[in-house]
């Protein structure tokens, strides 16, 4: 019976990230994935005739420009455009636009307040100061801090170094930043309440966190560190929704060699005296490996597809303790034609960006005090965007595909499990507040695609519907992602390995987690990694 | 009753400013704004060479760079200086204030006189220098490169001062070179002539009045004048037709710079970073490693940044000094590594030129102590000259040599020549 070098449980980004270094390097790969499809949560379907959607993630930033190279993505058809801004509607008819203009930001904020218009500078280079100390970090293993192997305390060593390296009032604002809310931080630069919100969406989005909650100022750096070509902090769309991150590495994986099995739904792991034998799908079929590496969260892959028994007490524990909570949702929208916002005047870049309603810190506190009590948010908070108006080929000319984070919603409505009649009460808030700013729009709908934290776990796999797999909280960040002793992607199972988002450096669709899994993979098989670039300098 | 009037009014207040928000909305058609002399401007640019100046348009150069250059040096060269950050200050406590801001002491410039000033952030860090001008004794303005008001804010807590942004409000034009003076003169600003260098003083023009100071950016005899935006183009107008027999010239910034790197003068963002935008941490420059310890004066009371910077003395922290150097040869050194015994790097060229007044290759350049402070001797600059498509690699000897490159006795002479 064949047994392959390795066998990737997940067709994910970070699974298929994952599965390309590997078979690059040689090696006989086989990605299992429970779909029809592959992707995980990086995908583009078609719903409904003509029109795609990106249906969980939507817009891209994080992606390490070196996997895109070292696969070569854009041969096989991955394109990122830069989009142009963005706005929060306010609710007084006004809106706070961010544009990419430098001075043209200033004046926009100007109309608020001129104080925060010039306070900006300051925030942008204390943020990308932060940025710049992390982003080294994301494509390498994190060390060990209680190893004594060399390789740990080289890196231990490093990250010391790099910490030693800032001044005094820099390694001040790193505590601070990994340990503040992103509402505290935000008050030592801004005064107005609407610009305050318009930068702390990004500290909240797929955290089950308020903007008054601690550890949401990292959030807000995880979402700044990335990049379009170069471009820092940018983001953009993947040109035929995101999944065609996605497709691309399957192309890559495929062309390299590569086996992709769909509607593959793994039921367990194989494990004999300690050891990962392959895997055993849903059918019963058994199919073998050298190795497996897990794309799941680690909640799914230890309390699920491995048996209580072949894992250690305390891991396990903390396994069961992961903070992998759900607090978002996805409404995907077809338009028969571009809505409009009275607000916003038709020749504005914004139709082009990332919109909101959230106009204060309130207000996104509020929102989140429904998720602790159990409800979707009555007034929810919505990251809005029309991939469409710079992506051609997601509708037919003239047609919109309208995508809607939102947030909050909780993983069990009031302590039960979701039902269709909570699905629709949800789409019906996200609906009810983009109508408010946009008359006409529910009958410009063709087509609605609504997602609850149910959907996304059934489907997706994804713990809860986490987009993150897991908190980005500093207790759960480096080596202690995703508990410590484990933060090298091995597991006390010989030869199962973890890829996913629950790994250091975390969620988004980064597909580092999935690279340095691989690197980590190939050193214990004594394989050259020379395939892989390391990461990109930052001078 | 009165309450619910009151209520109402305050509710029409809130609504006028939100219209007069929403009305300001489209700004975003207008990426670069044209100062008030826009008009003048265009009517002037037969190179249409624009760059963005704080988000301004701005010129480059009009009709020829090296020309405008002379025009500076040998008759009267009008410069739009309107896209210039300016802050009006004003208060009882303005003296006071401002003297915690910056680093000169303000207790020292009496109404009617500007001086040259730095600011720097709490760890003794220059977040800009600029000018100050004392309007009266309770109002200022502070001119300057780059935008601070959340740092003149935060100072101000605790001091009755307004500080207000005024950039659009006021628009300003240097007025440079050994003419200069006839222009204003000739134009009708009577009284001009007792202005010595960093007076100001107001005189009447088109129902307003325009503030003249004998300052400038070139080195040279030079006026800067300051009138309210809607008044501009009666003022450009005005001087233009005064200046008409006097060689009078509209230039744009490449000219300029020549003559204010003549003139040794530094440029923020050019000659060093400014601490609101060093991302990285060794690039930010106390005041006396970029030549500006002049201006600290220890006496004074407590000040941004004092602690930290007589600290950096006392402990002989300071890692950078800023120079001027006289290259040999006559090829600038625009960006080119200094060297220490053509092999150890010790520095780098921010701004170079062949100066046609000193008839000299100058340079001014950041080096890492001791060179450039102690260790003078022995410095080589290796500049990369491409020519078609070759460079041409020169190591050339460097000698740090005191600025102003250039001293023209014009610049300071009261009353000041016809020419």
């Amino acid at each position: 019976m064949k047994a392959w070098d390795a066998i990737v449980i997940g067709g994910g980004h970070n699974g298929l990230v994952n599965a390309c270094y590997l078979q690059r390097a040689g090696l006989d790969v086989l990605v299992v994935e429970k779909n029809g499809w592959v992707g995980g949560a990086a995908t583009s379907r078609e719903v409904t005739p003509g029109f795609v959607y990106s249906n969980c993630s939507y817009v891209c930033s994080l992606f390490r420009p070196e996997i895109m190279r070292d696969l070569e993505l854009p041969r096989f058809g991955l394109q990122v455009i830069s989009y142009e801004g963005g706005a929060v509607f306010t609710r007084d008819g006004d809106y706070l636009a961010n544009y990419r203009d430098h001075d043209a930001h200033r004046r926009e904020f100007a109309r608020f307040s001129r104080r925060d218009a010039e306070a900006y500078d300051r925030y942008a280079r204390d943020v990308t100061r932060q940025c710049r100390f992390i982003q080294p970090l994301l494509m390498r293993t994190a060390p060990d801090p209680t190893s004594f192997k060399p390789r740990d305390l080289g890196e231990l060593l490093y990250l010391g170094k790099k910490f030693a390296g800032l001044s005094a009032e820099e390694m001040a604002l790193t505590l601070r930043f990994w340990t503040m809310s992103i509402s505290d931080f935000l008050d030592e630069y801004f005064e107005t309440d609407v610009i305050k919100a318009n930068f702390a969406l990004s500290g909240i989005i797929g955290t089950a966190l308020g903007p008054m909650s601690p550890g949401t100022a990292y959030v807000l750096l995880h979402h700044y560190m990335g990049e379009v070509d170069g471009s820092v902090g940018a983001w953009g769309y993947a040109r035929g929704g995101m999944g065609a991150v996605t497709k691309a590495l399957a192309a890559s994986f495929k062309a390299s060699g590569g086996t992709i099995r769909t509607g593959a739904e793994v039921d367990h792991v194989l494990v004999s005296r300690g050891k990962a034998r392959g895997v055993v799908l849903a059918g019963g079929e058994e199919v073998y490996g050298k190795l497996v590496v897990s794309n799941a969260d680690v909640k799914r892959t230890f309390l699920k597809l491995v048996g209580e028994r072949e894992l250690p007490d305390i891991f396990l524990r903390r396994v069961k303790n992961f903070k992998i909570r759900g607090s978002s949702g996805k409404v995907n929208i077809a338009l028969d034609s571009l809505p409009e916002f009275p607000a916003l005047p038709k020749d504005s870049p914004v139709y082009r960006g990332d919109m909101h309603f959230t106009d204060s810190m309130e207000r996104m506190e509020r929102a989140y005090d429904d998720w602790k009590a159990g409800r979707w948010s009555a007034d929810p908070f919505l990251d809005m965007v029309i991939p469409t108006t710079l992506d051609p080929t997601m509708a037919p000319p003239g047609k919109h595909f309208m995508s809607c984070f939102v947030q909050y919603a909780p993983p069990k409505v009031n302590g039960r499990d979701w039902t269709d009649a909570d699905r629709d009460g949800f789409a019906e808030s996200v609906i009810a507040q983009i109508a408010e700013y946009s008359p006409g729009f529910r009958d410009r709908i063709v087509h609605m695609e609504v997602r609850t934290p149910r959907e996304i776990e059934a489907e997706v796999g994804l713990t809860e519907g986490n987009i993150f797999q897991g908190e980005l909280t500093f207790d759960q960040l480096l080596f202690n992602r995703p508990v410590p002793g484990y933060a090298q992607y091995r597991s006390p199972v010989g030869g199962l390995y973890m890829c996913g988002s629950s790994t250091h450096p975390g969620g988004g669709v980064m597909g580092a987690p999935g690279r340095n899994a691989a690197a980590e993979i190939l050193r214990d098989l004594a394989k050259s990694t020379s395939h892989m670039s390391p990461a990109h300098d930052v001078i | 009753m009165a309450q619910a009037t009151r209520k109402k009014s305050v509710a029409k207040t809130a609504d006028a400013a939100v219209s007069a928000r929403i009305a300001a909305q489209s700004h975003f058609r207008t990426l670069r704004l044209g100062t008030p002399f826009q008009p003048r401007l265009d009517a002037l640019a037969k190179t249409q060479d624009w760059y963005n100046w704080a988000g301004y348009h701005a010129p480059h150069s009009l009709w020829d760079e090296e020309l405008e250059y002379f025009a500076i040096r040998s008759q009267a060269a009008l410069f739009d200086i309107s896209p210039m950050t300016k802050y009006r200050i004003e208060g009882p406590d303005a003296e006071a204030f401002l003297d915690r801001v910056t680093l000169r002491d303000v207790t020292k410039l009496r109404p009617g006189r500007v001086h040259y000033t730095a600011w720097c952030d709490d760890e003794g860090f220059v977040l800009d220098d600029g000018t100050l001008f004392r309007l009266s004794p309770t109002r200022f303005r502070l001119c300057s490169q780059e935008r601070h008001l959340p740092w003149l804010l935060d100072s101000a807590i605790g001091f009755d001062v307004i500080v207000e942004e005024e950039t659009e409000a006021v628009a300003g034009l240097a007025l440079q070179g050994p003419t200069s003076f006839a222009v204003l003169r000739d134009a009708g600003f009577a009284g001009v002539e007792k202005l010595r260098v960093f007076d100001l003083a107001y005189f009447p023009h088109d129902d307003t009045s325009v503030t003249i100071s004998r300052t400038g950016f070139t080195g040279d005899l030079g006026y800067e004048l300051f009138v309210p935006a809607d008044r501009a183009l009666s003022l450009w107008d005005r001087l233009m037709a005064a200046g008409e027999l006097r060689g009078i010239r509209a230039i744009g910034y490449t000219a300029l710079n020549r003559a204010r790197l003549e003139a040794g003068l530094i440029v923020a963002n050019a000659d060093f970073t400014t601490a609101e935008h060093a991302i990285r941490a060794d690039r930010l420059r106390r005041p006396d490693e970029i030549g500006l310890g002049f201006m600290i004066d220890p006496r004074k009371a407590h000040f941004n940044g004092r602690r930290a910077i007589l600290e950096a003395r006392a402990k002989r922290r300071l890692r950078h000094v800023l120079v001027g150097l006289e290259i040999e040869g006559n090829i600038p050194a625009e960006h080119a590594i200094v060297y220490h015994r053509k092999h150890q790097e010790v520095g780098l060229v921010s701004a170079a030129m062949w100066s046609p007044m000193a008839k000299r290759n100058i340079a001014i350049a950041s080096l890492a102590r001791p060179y450039g402070d102690t260790v003078v001797e022995d410095l080589w600059v290796e500049i990369y000259a491409m020519r078609e498509l070759q460079y041409q690699k020169l190591m050339k000897r460097a000698t740090v040599v005191a600025r102003p490159f250039i001293k023209l006795d014009r610049r300071t002479a009261t009353p000041p020549a016809d020419f």
